[in-house]
């Protein structure tokens, strides 16, 4: 027998959860410490490799942590004690589960001898977590933990990304036992995420588009979180084909906004023309997206006429919400390379032409327009006025949720991937402040801002604090309304505008706040003031509240009117009272 | 189309539904069935009939024997979420194989005495139920057979004193040489 005190792998389990992160090339972690994870705490407070960024709430922990794993495509990791702090990631996990974001947590859970006896702090993280993450461990025996560890790491990361908890007792935590370095034997045999695509589908799939009269290509997010070669292939598909591409909110970036086959985003505030041309189109590429109900409007008007072609990693987005003709089950830039290699064989350009003439057509109904005003700053103006000022510079946008979102998605131009964070399937207030934190921590010389409203920001103010403490200039740009806009504008839209509890009564002195928490505070009303304000934003190297008074009422616009089609959209121009009243007619009438 | 005022596409889809039995190979550990059930009960899927236990204790592994109604995209639709859920080895429709041998067991008291406790007696030695326990006021018949056989031997005993069922739900297998 060896001597078991000289092992290098004999530890305690916090210090294998320290020693796992560092192998899983960890550099930065968020967290929050608490009774149950003090033996961590000890092990982190004894080394220099894996930097822990203190939060004020779990929830900010989350948060930023998917910022760092959606701006650098690592997985983000936060720590957070039982009872209290693994229930307030619950709302992070969810997040990162619909939108697919890698995501490690490390949970303390009392002594397994008091679990199931209410003990203090003691909640059931893993029964309440189990819905919200991708799989997730409850470590029982120390030597069970690294592991655990590893095959957490691994199923974030791999197939659909997503969140996983590890969920460790502190007398586990405490505990000696045997570490070892990740190993392909820790994963579960049945987890086997398929990549390469099947050849026959591509094959239909290349003849498919190959006989293509009026096609589009729709992205999502799964070409982001395919990494870097399959932005470069679909790139390269759209030079290829020539076809116009459309992209879901998760997938701005993929394509450049620039680029002159891109149509801006599509779905129920999507652009006409993207709108338009999925719902005429004759062959659909769907590459890495789900077809949400935020995309498709009424799914049996959604684009009657085309044949569909579906890439996902995941099974089961496949035929979820409408049914697809090639469904391709598969890494997106695995595919994407076989298609372009198939097509450039084989196929050669279709004549689009005509079709271009269309969307053209569609494209000069200008569905993004807004009345500009010298008198007070319009929201669309504020987020084209700040995309102006921060163009071609190393710039990572963030947003809360709300009409500013769906503002910065319209009018804030994405060159590259990994550049836009924002919250699209669970539609998180509050997200765009701690992921900002999160995303400057990655990129600690870049500009990362958050597009923020007021209603939103006010939900995780307090990781300014955060902020503050560790010099992260990030930009707070709030668009401030007085109002949740976006409830207020369905509101006026659906329920006759009775505006029910949309209205911020009581609201906060952003530049004093600002102050308070040591920041900068910075506040305008005129348009002609606009420009210089952001400019000031920018060059001050601290974290900034920006409160951007803006136009209280102004409604987002071009939308799909709920049960109706892509072609049914309601343009800014159309948008008078009697109009509206038309398209939202059959429940209750407008005011 | 007149629907009410919503923030979603409110649809009603009138696709007929299916019953399906369903077996899945599970890493049996903690949990799983909790994830199993957890996801149907979230989906807002039915579970008609659900039966699990061990089956290779060497691998630990656990075969689920589900049966589910629901229209054909959403049968395809619960396949595909058990599938990838990470201890999940294999999903089957034991339907759609048309294949498959489906049996429960069923344990049932009847109370009653005379012309009843006769009647109850004959119709069990008609349905091959074996008597278990039996008391001058009462038997426990065990039946084992189909989800039909067992509905109709409940049934015809109900007049003649039924007490209480007891079933195991459904366990499903493939005919022929080859495992799932």
């Amino acid at each position: 027998m060896s001597d078991k005190s000289h092992d290098p792998n004999q530890m305690t389990g916090a210090a294998m959860i320290v020693r796992a992160l560092i192998d899983h090339g960890v550099t930065d972690i968020f967290g929050y410490p608490g009774g149950a994870v003090l033996p961590i705490y000890d092990e982190i407070f004894q080394q220099s490799e894996v930097q822990h960024i203190l939060v004020r709430h779990e929830q900010g922990a989350g948060h930023a942590a998917e910022g760092y794993a959606r701006s650098t495509g690592k997985p983000g990791v936060a720590l957070v004690t039982s009872g209290p702090g693994a229930t307030n990631m619950v709302t992070p996990l969810t997040d990162a589960l619909m939108d697919s974001i890698p995501l490690v947590c490390i949970s303390g859970q009392v002594p397994t001898h008091l679990i199931g006896n209410d003990a203090f702090q003691e909640c059931d993280t893993v029964g309440i977590t189990r819905p919200c993450t991708k799989h997730n461990w409850l470590v029982r025996d120390v030597n069970d933990l690294a592991k655990v560890l590893h095959e957490a790491f691994y199923v974030a990361t791999t197939g659909r990304p997503g969140p996983v908890l590890v969920d460790v007792p502190k007398d586990v935590q405490f505990a000696t036992g045997t570490y070892h370095p990740p190993r392909k034997s820790d994963v579960h045999r049945s987890y086997a995420p398929r990549v390469k695509g099947d050849a026959t589908q591509i094959r239909k799939a290349v003849a498919l588009l190959a006989g293509a009269k009026r096609p589009v290509i729709y992205s999502g997010g799964g070409v982001i979180n395919s990494g870097p070669e399959a932005t470069r292939l679909l790139r390269e598909l759209v030079e290829v084909t020539g076809f116009p591409i459309t992209s879901t909110l998760m997938g701005l970036g993929a394509y450049p906004a620039s680029g002159k086959s891109w149509l801006g985003m599509l779905g129920m505030h999507g652009t006409y023309e993207a709108n338009m041309t999925m719902h005429d189109c004759d062959v659909m590429l769907c590459v890495g997206a789900r077809f949400d109900d935020r995309i498709t409007g009424r799914v049996d008007a959604f684009s009657p006429g085309s044949k569909k072609i579906h890439i996902d990693i995941d099974p089961s987005s496949i035929n979820k919400n409408i049914r697809v003709d090639v469904p391709i089950i598969g890494d997106c830039g695995n595919i994407l390379g076989d298609i372009l290699q198939v097509f450039k064989a084989e196929a050669k350009k279709p004549d689009v032409k005509a079709w271009w003439q269309q969307i053209a057509q569609w494209r000069a109904r200008n569905s993004l327009y807004y009345r500009k005003s010298n008198d007070v700053i319009l929201p669309q103006h504020a987020i084209q006025s700040l995309f102006e000022a921060t163009r071609g510079k190393d710039t990572y946008i963030t947003t809360e949720v709300g009409q500013h979102q769906m503002w910065a998605a319209q009018f804030y131009g994405f060159e590259e991937p990994h550049r836009w964070m924002t919250s699209g399937g669970l539609g998180t207030m509050g997200y765009g402040l701690p992921a900002a934190v999160g995303v400057q921590v990655a990129h600690p010389d870049s500009l990362v801002i958050d597009i923020a409203g007021d209603a939103s920001v006010q939900m995780t103010m307090q990781e300014m604090s955060t902020a503050v403490q560790y010099e992260l200039p990030i930009k707070i740009f709030i668009l401030n309304n007085q109002y949740m806009g976006m409830v207020r504008q369905w509101q006026q839209l659906l329920h006759g505008n009775r505006l029910s509890h949309s209205y911020s009564e009581a609201m906060p002195d952003f530049v004093k706040l600002a102050e308070a928490y040591g920041g900068v505070g910075i506040q305008v009303h005129k348009p002609g003031d606009l420009d210089g304000a952001i400019q000031e934003m920018i060059s001050v190297k601290r974290p900034v509240l920006f409160d951007c008074r803006v136009a209280s009422l102004e409604n987002c616009f071009p939308m799909i009117p709920s049960g109706k089609a892509h072609n049914e959209m309601l343009l800014p121009e159309q948008a008078n009272d009697e109009a509206t009243a038309k398209a939202f007619a059959g429940g209750k009438a407008l005011v | 189309m007149n629907q009410p005022a919503s923030a979603y596409f409110i649809e009603e889809r009138h696709d007929p539904n299916e019953t399906h039995t369903l077996s899945v190979l599970v890493q049996n550990e903690p949990g799983v069935l909790a994830r199993v059930i957890g996801l149907f009960s979230g989906r807002g899927y039915n579970i008609e009939s659900l039966t699990v236990t061990e089956t290779e204790s060497q691998k630990h592994l656990s075969r689920i024997t589900i049966v589910t109604t629901g229209t054909p995209m959403v049968i395809e639709q619960i396949k595909h979420q058990l599938d990838r859920m990470i201890p999940v080895y294999r999903v089957v429709d034991m339907t759609l194989t048309k294949r498959s041998i489906e049996r429960e067991l069923a344990m049932v008291k009847v109370r009653g005495q005379g012309e009843h406790r006769v009647e109850a007696l004959r119709l069990a030695d008609a349905f091959r139920a074996r008597v278990i326990d039996a008391t001058t006021e009462s038997f426990v018949f065990e039946i084992t057979g189909n989800t039909d056989k067992i509905n109709q031997f409940i049934d015809l005993m109900r007049p003649l004193g039924l007490v209480e069922v007891s079933r195991t739900g459904v366990a499903a297998i493939g005919r022929g040489p080859e495992g799932m």
